[in-house]
C-alpha cells in the first residue's frame, strides 16, 4: 500500500463552496434565459423546451463515466486512493444524471413519437449505460476491502467504459429510429445558443457535485480509517 | 521458455478442473439440466405455434446457454475456495494469466458441452429444421461461448469472492455481454432463415472482433483482479 497520510486527511473546501453558487446561478440563468429566449417548435411546440435538460444530462453522463475511465485508470497507475474515490464520486453523479436522461427523453418521446420508449441505438446504448453503472455500483457496495474494492471497481469501469461504443454499434446495427443527432448545422441559432449555455450550466453544476460527493467519500474513508487505527490503540492524530 | 512454463501450467489447470469436474459430474448434469428446464419454459412462454417457436428459437436457446452458464463461471472458483486453495494455485510460481488462460479454457470446455446438450434438445423442441450451412452457426456459436466465458470467467473472480455472489455475477455480467448476445442471436436466426440478406457475416466479424478485444482487456486486467 502507498497511501500516505494525506489520503485520509480531510480534503479542504477552498474555493468549492463558491463554485457551488456560481455553477448554481449560471445553471439557473441559463434555463431561465433558453426558455425564454427559444419560440415553440413547428413540429414539438413547447416540448423542445425538454432538449434543455435532456440533451446537456445526456452530455454530462458521457463526461462523468469519461472521468470513471480516467480515474480508474489512473488508481491502478499509481495506487492512489483518491482516485477511486474519485472514480467511485463520479460513478453515483453519473447514474444520476442517466437516469435522469432516460426519464426525460421518455416524458419527450410519449407526445413526440407516441410511445415511451423505443429500442433505437441512442435510447437502448444509453440505458445500458445506466445498467453499467448500477453493476459498478452493486460491487462496491458488496466489497469491503478498500483495496480490493479500488482495483475490482476499477477494472469493471475500464472494461464497462470499452463496452459501450460496442454496445453502441451493436445496438445501432440492430435497429434505428432515432431522430438525427441535432448538430450545430441542423439546429436553429436561437435555440443553439440557449443549448450551448446550457451545456456548460451543467457541466459546471457536475464537477461540483462530484467534488461534493467526493468530499463525503474522503471523509468517510478518513472516520473508517481513524475508527480502525484507534481500534489497533495506535492513533495519534 | 517461460512461456512455455507458462502454457504447461495452463494445461495443468485446465486438466485439473476437468478432473474434478469429470470425477463428481454433478455440477455439469445440474447445469445441463437447468439449461434444458429452461428452454421447456420458453416452450411454455411462446408455445404451442411451431412457427412462432422456430422464429423464437434462437433468442431462446442463447438465453438458455447465458442462464445456466452463469452458474458454471462462479462455480468454478467457488471449487477452489471452499477447498482453500485459491491461495495455493497464486502461491505457485509463474504468471497470472496463465491461471485466467487455464480457467478460461476449462470453462469453455464445460460451457460447449452443455451447448451440444441445449442445442440438441432446442432442435426438438422448438421444431427448428437444420439449415444447409450448419457448419457456419457451429462457427458462430462457438464464436458467441468465447465471448460468453471470457467475461464470465473474468467477473467470476471477482464476483465469487465478494458477498451477494449470486446477484452480482449476473448483474455485472449482462449488461456488458449485450453485444455477444445480439451479435449471437442474430447471425443464428438469419443462417436458420437461410440467411438471405447477408447479414451473418457481419455479425460474425462484429463477434470476432469482439472476442479480440476482451480476450486483451481481460488478459491485461485479471493481474489487477486476482490480486487482492
Amino acid at each position: 500500500m502507498t497511501n500516505d497520510r494525506s489520503t485520509f486527511a480531510p480534503p479542504t473546501a477552498g474555493w468549492w463552496p463558491l463554485f457551488g453558487w456560481v455553477s448554481f446561478l449560471t445553471f439557473v440563468f441559463t434555463q431561465v434565459y433558453a426558455v425564454l429566449t427559444s419560440p415553440a417548435d413547428r413540429m414539438m411546440g413547447h416540448m423542445q423546451k425538454m432538449m434543455y435538460v435532456h440533451v446537456p444530462a445526456a452530455w454530462v453522463t458521457f463526461f462523468a463515466f469519461g472521468i470513471v475511465l480516467l480515474a480508474s485508470v489512473a488508481f491502478l497507475w499509481t495506487e492512489d486512493e483518491r482516485q477511486d474515490l474519485l472514480a467511485a464520486s463520479a460513478a453515483e453523479i453519473g447514474a444520476v444524471f442517466c437516469a435522469l436522461t432516460l426519464i426525460l427523453g421518455m416524458f419527450w418521446g410519449r407526445p413526440t413519437w407516441g410511445v415511451w420508449w423505443s429500442w433505437d441505438a441512442r435510447l437502448t446504448s444509453t440505458l445500458v449505460l445506466f445498467l453499467i453503472f448500477v453493476g459498478y455500483l452493486a460491487l462496491r457496495s458488496f466489497v469491503e476491502d478498500p483495496q480490493r474494492r479500488g482495483q475490482w471497481s476499477a477494472a469493471v469501469g475500464i472494461l464497462g467504459a470499452i463496452n459501450v461504443p460496442i454496445v453502441w454499434m451493436s445496438v445501432k446495427w440492430w435497429r434505428t429510429l432515432h431522430q438525427l443527432q441535432s448538430d450545430p448545422r441542423s439546429l436553429e441559432p436561437v435555440y443553439l445558443r440557449g443549448l450551448l449555455l446550457n451545456f456548460l450550466a451543467f457541466t459546471l453544476l457536475t464537477v461540483f457535485f462530484i467534488r461534493r460527493r467526493y468530499e463525503a467519500a474522503r471523509y468517510e474513508r478518513a472516520a473508517e480509517h481513524a475508527s480502525q487505527a484507534a481500534a489497533l490503540g495506535g492513533y495519534n492524530g | 521458455m517461460a512461456f512455455r512454463d507458462d502454457m504447461r501450467r495452463v494445461r495443468a489447470i485446465v486438466w485439473k478442473d476437468l478432473t474434478t469436474e469429470r470425477r463428481s459430474k454433478a455440477g455439469f448434469n445440474a447445469v445441463a439440466s437447468l439449461g434444458v428446464t429452461i428452454l421447456v419454459l420458453f416452450g411454455f412462454a411462446l408455445g404451442p405455434d411451431a412457427q412462432a417457436l422456430r422464429d423464437a428459437a434462437a433468442g431462446a436457446l442463447w438465453l438458455a446457454v447465458l442462464f445456466a452458464g452463469v452458474l458454471a463461471f462462479n462455480r468454478s472458483y467457488q471449487v477452489e475456495l471452499d477447498g482453500g486453495a485459491l491461495e495455493a494455485l497464486l502461491l505457485y510460481p509463474g504468471s497470472r494469466w496463465a491461471i485466467f488462460a487455464g480457467k478460461v479454457l476449462a470453462n469453455l470446455i464445460f460451457v460447449t458441452a452443455m451447448l451440444v446438450i441445449v442445442v440438441a434438445v432446442g432442435l426438438v423442441l422448438f421444431q427448428v429444421t437444420v439449415p444447409e450451412d450448419w457448419g457456419k452457426i457451429i462457427g458462430i456459436m462457438m464464436l458467441g461461448v468465447i465471448g460468453l466465458v471470457l467475461l464470465g470467467t473474468f467477473y467470476a473472480a471477482m464476483s465469487s469472492r465478494s458477498r451477494a455472489r449470486e446477484v452480482l455475477l449476473p448483474l455485472l455480467l449482462y449488461p456488458m455481454l449485450i453485444p455477444v448476445l445480439l451479435a449471437s442471436m442474430e447471425a443464428t436466426k438469419a443462417f436458420l432463415r437461410g440467411d438471405l440478406m447477408n447479414q451473418a457475416g457481419a455479425w460474425a466479424q462484429m463477434l470476432g472482433a469482439f472476442d479480440v478485444i476482451f480476450l486483451v482487456a481481460t488478459f491485461l486486467a485479471f493481474e489487477y483482479v486476482i490480486e487482492v
